[in-house]
């Protein structure tokens, strides 16, 4: 049992980790606009998500 | 926004240009941001067309559209903005500058998502310990784990929790209890217990509970919210119908966009046509007509000349007027209604949500339950420890988490079909209120009809007349004259070249083919015979003349809105009372009425319907109130529930619950049915968290119940309420009329602000 006790710190890592992205991507904006999101990826045009200063 | 006879002293292009400024923000280094709501992008190609055509105006900075909101913020630098609206217009997007302010508005929603986020992680972690735990871990491992699930689930709790120990703390403080209250204590005295046992060494720690109720929680909150949201974005991105500003003449002579709100009385304001009539005023120069359809639920236009007093909100629709400001904005009839909704809310009843009927009676019984378990596990077994432990254990087991999303999803459902058949809802409380309704009041103009006239009797006419009438109709913005035109487009009428067309306000239009000269327009000015005013309804009222020679006469109706008719059917065949107040004539509600079918009142002042609505009230009669004037706002607050269509005024918009974006009045029946059913389905729902309760309570109380029962149990009474919801049952329903893309927003207001 103890040997596998490393394990918890890495699951619980990769939890933490998943949790900080997708805080991230609502900070970003990245929920802001999904259809036009799923429009966007038609163009070919280089695009930038909305820089959220504002 | 150019029109047919802009005056030189009023440039429309500089007015809006001023507006934008108006209602812009300045970002760092002189970077002004500017929201637009284009309520017509609806593709991937329109976000492409747009945000080519804005950003390729010099001074623009950045241009981005959202299609979920259906709105274009825009970065521009320069001391005047560049011209954005007249660059969408060229590109066929009609759009209109929004407040900025969308970040302040979604903080709720950020805040509840990055909770269930959180909630989420917590809940997942824990529970992997807990299942190595029930698997049956030795002791030193357990106590590991449960320290290891304390160090998770401590600011998580906090964190996630603070949206229910605020509203539970605000609660409390008033004296008040809600399903927070139980909710709260619920969660904090299971992390107590189980804090005092991983201290103490014991074998049941309710960490996982504590945070996966949390989490469903979490779900049923933010899903509520969302679905509010949803409508408000929806409902704002329509078009704008009060004036935001006004053009102001200073006595020297120089011109100043100011706002509505510093506009005094006295000041002299320069009125486009195409516009509204900012405050109270009075008419100095000129000639127009006005469409008071959603002021006075008047249908005919108005002539207006010299002199003549203006209310606050009328739409100037031919010649550009010179007005005198008669009272401030905060004295004009705009702010009169808006005091006389302010009334009628204090006198109506307050609502309390089916949920919050429910945490009333719950909380307390649940309560109870516990301390009367505690007491008595005390006196049968003297072991303190062991009766508190049951005690929580009981209300861990009663914490309302099938009670908390028993409702909200039933309605996020219910809202969902509404969205997709062009109905957007308030809140959940609306639903309840629209379910419980039996008894319907419509306004006339622009609810019951689309407010704007039809031909009467094309077929009579000859079709060389309609072809000239619609010749000249064709140069106006007058209600009339689009009406004509639109006949002469669906009879295929044939072009004909008006040369020297000009428009006389109040009086009609004139052209000539040749040296013929054609006038169409009021009798007396047409025929150049002085006519005695008639009221007959059956009298023409326009007429188009040749050299003076009567041609033809042309009679108008306001056309009653599609599916009226059928949704009056439906309403009565649903054993409810409908009935029409009306604000225009009473030859005119007549009319409609005996179509219709219905009893009617008309002439009436906001104030008579706000009384008839408080009488039916006074007579045990829930009133759902159908109205879109700036007459009916007090009406639409004072009645049980109050619908408005996406036309109405953004007062009467605001104020309503519902607001259907489509044209047809088959809305109406709809929404009623949909509603019922909600309401059916989230009453099944608390029965189903209810029966939870009865079975699972007496194991709490006899102290059977283990973390991993708490677990299985609370997470099954979610599941099953949720799937209930879920339940096609609903799909039963009328299918939708068109798909959810197809909604029709902009045509009913863009038609109003033609």
């Amino acid at each position: 049992m103890t040997d596998f006790l490393y394990l918890i710190p890495i699951a619980l890592a990769l939890g933490a980790l998943g949790l900080g992205a997708f805080l991230w991507a609502l900070r970003s904006g990245q929920y802001e606009d999904l259809d036009g999101a799923a429009e966007r990826i038609l163009f070919d045009d280089d695009d930038a998500p909305t820089d959220r200063r504002s | 926004m150019s029109c047919c006879g802009a005056a030189a002293s009023i440039d429309p292009r500089q007015e809006e240009q001023d507006e934008i400024l108006l209602a812009s923000r300045l970002l760092a280094d002189g970077v002004r941001q500017s929201d637009l709501s284009v309520p017509s992008i609806h593709c991937g190609g329109c976000i492409r067309t747009i945000e080519r055509v804005l950003g390729g105006l010099s001074g623009v900075e950045h241009a981005r559209v959202n299609l979920s909101t259906k709105r274009v913020t825009v970065r521009w630098r320069g001391a005047a903005p560049p011209p954005f609206l007249a660059a969408l217009k060229q590109a066929g997007y009609d759009a209109h500058v929004d407040e900025v302010g969308g970040a302040r508005r979604d903080g709720t929603l950020k805040e509840l998502v990055r909770a269930l986020a959180v909630a989420g992680f917590a809940a997942s972690n824990i529970m992997m310990f807990s299942v190595a735990i029930w698997a049956g871990a030795d002791p030193a491992t357990r106590d590991a784990f449960h320290w290891l699930s304390a160090l998770i689930a401590l600011p998580a709790l906090a964190y996630a929790g603070r949206v229910f120990f605020r509203s539970a703390w605000r609660a409390l403080r008033h004296g008040r209890t809600n399903m927070d209250v139980p909710i709260s204590i619920g969660v904090v005295l299971a992390f107590a217990l189980s804090l005092y046992e991983t201290l103490t060494h014991g074998a049941h720690a309710y960490f996982d509970a504590a945070t996966s109720l949390l989490f469903f929680l979490l779900i049923g909150r933010t899903l509520d919210h969302v679905m509010r949201e949803r409508a408000r974005a929806a409902v704002s991105g329509l078009t704008r119908l009060a004036a935001r500003g006004a053009l102001v003449r200073a006595p020297d002579g120089t011109t100043r966009y100011l706002p509505v709100g510093e506009i005094e009385p006295g000041m002299t304001v320069l009125l486009a046509a195409g516009e509204r009539v900012p405050v109270d005023a009075r008419v100095v120069a000129g000639r127009s007509e006005l469409d008071a359809a959603l002021v006075s639920g008047e249908s005919l236009p108005q002539p207006v000349a010299e002199g003549a007093a203006l209310q606050a909100g009328t739409l100037n629709l031919t010649e550009p007027l010179t007005l005198v400001a008669v009272a401030a904005a905060k004295d004009s009839f705009l702010a009169e209604m808006t005091r006389m909704m302010e009334a009628a809310e204090a006198g109506r009843s307050r609502y309390r949500r089916l949920a919050d009927r429910a945490a009333r009676l719950y909380a307390p019984v649940v309560h109870l339950t516990a301390l009367l378990t505690g007491a008595g596990w005390l006196l049968a077994t003297d072991d303190l420890h062991r009766a508190v432990t049951v005690a929580i254990a009981v209300l861990i087991i009663t914490c309302p988490c099938a009670l908390g999303l028993a409702v909200p999803m039933a309605q996020v459902v219910a809202a969902r079909r509404l969205f997709e058949r062009g109905i957007m809802v308030r809140d959940g409380g609306a639903l309840e209120r629209l379910a419980e309704a039996d008894h319907v009041v419509f306004d006339k103009t622009g609810t019951l009809t689309r407010g704007l006239p039809q031909l009467l009797d094309r077929a009579a006419l000859d079709g060389r007349s309609l072809a000239l009438a619609a010749a000249l109709a064709a140069r106006s913005r007058h209600p009339y004259a689009l009406a004509l035109a639109e006949a002469g487009r669906a009879e295929n009428a044939q072009p004909i070249d008006m040369t020297a067309v000009a428009e006389h306000p109040g009086c009609g239009l004139e052209g000539r083919v040749g040296a013929t000269l054609y006038r169409l327009g009021r009798a007396e000015w047409a025929l150049g015979t002085p006519t005695a005013a008639t009221s007959d309804d059956r009298a023409p009222s326009v007429v188009l003349s040749e050299d003076g020679r009567l041609l033809a006469g042309f009679r108008f109706a306001d056309a009653p809105r599609p599916g009226a008719r059928e949704a009056v059917a439906a309403l009565a065949s649903r054993g409810m009372a409908v009935e029409i107040l009306s604000g225009d004539r009473a030859a005119a509600v007549r009319r409609l009425a005996s179509t219709l079918g219905v009893p009617y009142a008309a002439q009436l002042s906001p104030g008579d319907k706000t009384a008839r609505i408080a009488a039916l009230a006074a007579s045990g009669r829930k009133v759902l109130m159908v109205g879109d004037g700036l007459n009916d706002a007090p009406a639409l607050v004072a009645a049980h529930v109050s619908m408005a269509p996406a036309s109405a005024a953004d007062v009467g918009r605001n104020a309503a619950d519902f607001v259907f974006l489509r044209e047809s009045l088959q809305a109406v029946p709809q929404a009623i049915d949909i509603a019922r059913r909600a309401g059916r389905l989230a009453r099944q729902n608390l029965l189903l968290a209810v029966g939870y309760n009865a079975v699972a309570v007496p194991v709490a109380i006899l102290g059977h119940v283990t973390p991993l029962l708490a677990a299985i149990a609370m997470s099954l009474s979610s599941i099953i309420v949720v799937a209930n919801a879920l339940r096609p049952g609903l799909d039963r329903a009328a299918p939708p009329a068109a798909p959810v893309g197809g909604l029709a927003m902009a045509e009913p207001a863009a038609a109003r602000a033609r």
